[in-house]
């Protein structure tokens, strides 16, 4: 059957982008995080739509699990084929296929990289830019939104995932339909007023379809970009700092963060707050807004805005941060995971006091979080980070202890794990209002009655 | 020598208070100061420790040998009076705290970077060939504690300094930073420390080098930022006047120099005076674009960071004083583009 499943993944997309190596499927067998080895039978990188119906519509004849992935780089596992079966790889679907200036959207490729988005704009819509998350640029665009992530604009726009304006999907079956707008009119630049379908792929890790385009919503990019850093030694201040901040409306970005390397950095919280503006007058001007907002914080004595050296400031204002990259290899081993909650603002101070211990506790020798701020305080992405040595399995186990731990203590602070790997399923799916767990089994069925998408995902016992 | 302790029966029996009449942000006439200096000698509240905004220029306005601004930062302290937001100086406390850096055997010439990271690209330069070169927490010397009203931190923490720079084995030492300097010349004199080694300015050691080059007259309009530090040793100030005459640079004349020199207002940010921080750059720079400066010329690596970006979008180039002395010999700083 191996043999005859290949055979026919090749007429699909061609020899050389079908594998079945053991080498390559090592590869797939992981991701950056703390899951696998789940190796893959297959590894198929189509090009087209066609060539991914063809391949789904495969897959659900002969009953085969298919993973959709695009850079694979979730750290949760979300992409490691936990029944085996076929990885199909979205990268070489990396067409910008439109952008509409006044409508600010693009129209791209599943495969399509924050990196090659970002410079593509750059390029030649100057006045436009995307919500960029601080992943590595060969992220995909596709993916972050399919998974509700955040980037630079959160705090402005909302979750990636609100940023989607239509969808293109390949369904379980093979059959392609178009969600949002395009389903009814050539322009890719609205979910509303239809009934939204496209909640139906997004969140689902995977496991309802396989998108193949995408409408994004793009926003103006002002000439200039600044960051200021207000500081605080109590978390207790830091809901209050980020409603006041975000009350301004002012800001474009706003996130906290904390370490205790290098020494400056130790016991204290550091919000970022990023203006933009096309003038100096522009930026003055919401830049007194924010200090007004935190004068009596500051008159108090119990906050202020931190001296930014040029080098300091650079590292803050690049996007994406390389800072992230830097925390990542801090054990050396390359290895790196993180739980991601979406916890309500005013839980920071438990999660940051909780996460410190949850550090302490496994040994992971430091701790590092990161907060986004989503929609004008809306919710916070909280990101406890966990560096381990992927060569030294102790401190490999210890990161997965931590993480899970951090998934019970986002749920029991009133959070929810983002995309959770299967442990943080689970935790959630036991909390889960019993009519929405069945609801979810029902629409899950539907769409995929034989089970064949990202199995192992979402599944309700 | 310098008397360097303060004695507040000098100050009852002044008859001109210029550390307070002449002081550019309290602003205070003779009769006021006269008031306040007596709420200080009886211990009292006065406004002087509450709106000092640290910029140590008092030390060099008394003419008396009295020592006013460490009186005051000493009186803040004492009365626990914040004078910037909490964090914040456990931040500062935090990055220069030593993390057991260990001296090494060094050889003359030796520079101190004193705690810069960032900076060392000013070094690569035919004006440092040859110079061994310090730069670390353990060499910090911590003088910017005065801003927060923490000189018991200082006095702390500036023995194991003076002990670690002795170690590296060199009987005299170059100070790139001015406020270095005016530790090791000034402050720990005031403090009681005996110092082991002689200081230079780094202005003194770069007007022996370019004596020593071939140097071009740039025939630039100079405004020189003094940093707040310089208040404590006016002495060395002329060395500023003899390079820039060396490298034909005509110093502009303009009002906020010398001694009614401004503070960058970095500081001022940190303390949470915004506005005073944004008036007092604004009065600075234009002051400077009135008097036709083209570059503006800076020691402390701290204010170069804080004016740059804001002289540049004036027309006005930032070096610091390494940098212009590189364009004398004929080598473009990094990032210049003139």
């Amino acid at each position: 059957m191996k043999d005859r499943i290949y055979k026919a993944l090749v007429e699909i997309v061609g020899e050389e982008y079908v594998s079945a190596n053991p080498e390559e499927l090592y590869i797939y067998s992981y991701d950056p995080g703390v899951a696998g080895p789940r190796r893959p039978d297959y590894v198929v990188l189509p090009k087209t739509t066609e060539e991914v119906q063809r391949i789904v519509k495969l897959a659900y004849e002969e009953g085969i699990p298919v993973v959709p992935m695009g850079a694979g780089l979730t750290l949760t596992g979300l992409t490691v084929p936990l029944k085996g079966g076929i990885v199909v790889d979205l990268r070489r679907m990396d067409q910008i296929l439109e952008v509409n200036e006044r409508a600010r959207y693009a129209i791209i490729e599943a495969g399509v990289t924050h990196g090659q988005l970002k410079a593509y704009l750059e390029r030649h819509h100057p006045r436009l830019k995307h919500s960029l998350p601080d992943a590595p640029p060969s992220a995909t665009v596709a993916g972050n939104a399919l998974i509700h992530g955040q980037g630079r604009l959160s705090q402005q726009y909302g979750f990636t995932s609100d940023m989607i304006n239509g969808l293109e999907v390949v369904l379980p079956n093979g059959e392609v339909c178009r969600l949002g707008s395009c389903a009814v009119s050539p322009y890719w630049f609205s979910r509303a007023p239809l009934p939204d379908l496209v909640g139906l792929f997004v969140g689902w890790l995977g496991t309802t379809g396989i998108v193949t385009k995408l409408s994004i919503k793009l926003y103006p990019r002002k000439k200039f970009r600044d960051v200021e850093v207000f500081v605080t030694e109590d978390p207790e201040l830091v809901p209050e700092v980020v409603y006041r901040v975000t009350y301004t409306e002012m800001v474009e970005d706003v996130d906290i963060w904390a370490q205790p390397y290098p020494p400056i950095y130790a016991g204290l919280q550091h919000t970022s707050i990023y203006l933009t503006g096309d003038s100096d007058e522009e930026l003055e001007f919401k830049r007194r807004m924010v200090w007004d907002a935190l004068k009596d914080i500051i008159d108090r004595r119990e906050g202020g805005f931190m001296m930014l050296t040029p080098d300091m400031k650079a590292t803050l204002l690049a996007t994406p941060q390389p800072s992230v990259a830097r925390i990542a290899d801090v054990k050396k081993g390359g290895g790196f995971s993180y739980v991601g909650a979406i916890i309500p603002v005013d839980r920071f101070p438990e999660a940051y006091r909780r996460g410190i211990k949850i550090s302490e506790r496994h040994g992971i020798g430091t701790y590092s979080f990161m907060a986004r701020v989503v929609g004008r305080g809306h919710a916070l992405m909280f990101a406890w980070s966990y560096p381990f040595n992927r060569a030294d399995p102790d401190s490999v186990e210890r990161a997965r202890r931590a993480l899970d731990e951090t998934d019970e203590l986002a749920l029991e602070l009133g959070g929810i794990p983002w995309k959770p790997g299967v442990y943080g399923q689970r935790l959630i799916m036991e909390r889960m209002d019993s009519t929405a767990l069945r609801l979810l089994r029902e629409v899950k069925r539907l769409l995929d009655p034989k089970g064949i998408m990202n199995p192992g995902n979402w599944e309700v016992s | 020598m310098l008397e360097l302790k303060h004695d507040l029966s000098k100050c009852l029996i002044c008859d001109t208070y210029d550390c307070l009449t002449r002081c550019q942000y309290l602003k205070l006439d003779v009769e006021s100061a006269r008031a306040e200096i007596e709420r200080l000698a009886k211990g009292s509240w006065s406004r002087v420790l509450e709106d000092c905004v640290t910029c140590y220029a008092c030390e060099e306005y008394c003419k008396k040998g009295n020592h006013p601004f460490y009186f005051i930062v000493e009186e803040q302290e004492r009365r626990g009076i914040l004078t910037a937001p909490k964090p914040i100086v456990r931040q500062w406390i935090q990055l220069a705290e030593p993390l057991g850096e260990k001296p090494r055997k060094a050889r003359k010439p030796l520079l101190s970077m004193c705690f810069f990271p960032g900076l060392e690209h000013v070094l690569e330069s035919r004006l440092f060939e040859g110079v061994d070169v310090i730069m670390g927490r353990h060499v910090f010397c911590n003088l910017v504690y005065l801003h927060f009203a923490k000189p018991s931190l200082i006095k702390e923490r500036l023995p194991k300094v003076v002990e670690a720079i002795a170690q590296h084995g060199v009987d005299e030492v170059v100070f790139y930073h001015d406020e270095c300097y005016s530790t090791f010349t000034h402050y720990a004199k005031a403090i009681g420390l005996e110092v082991p080694f002689k200081p230079i300015h780094l202005f003194e050691f770069l007007y022996r080098r370019l004596r020593e080059l071939e140097v071009k007259p740039l025939g630039l309009k100079v405004a020189y930022q003094r940093p707040c530090s310089s208040r404590l040793t006016p002495e060395k100030e002329h060395w500023v006047d003899d390079i820039f005459n060396l490298i034909g640079v005509e110093r502009v004349e303009r009002e906020y120099d010398r001694e009614n020199a401004l503070c960058c207002g970095s500081i001022f940010k940190l303390q949470g005076r915004y506005d005073l921080a944004v008036d007092v750059q604004r009065r600075n720079i234009e002051d400077m674009v009135k008097h036709g400066a083209e570059v503006c010329v800076f020691n402390c690596p701290n204010c170069y960071w804080t004016l740059s970006e804001l002289v540049a979008k004036r027309g006005i180039k930032p070096l610091l004083m390494s940098q212009l002395c590189q364009l004398a010999i004929g080598e473009r700083p990094k990032g210049w583009t003139g």
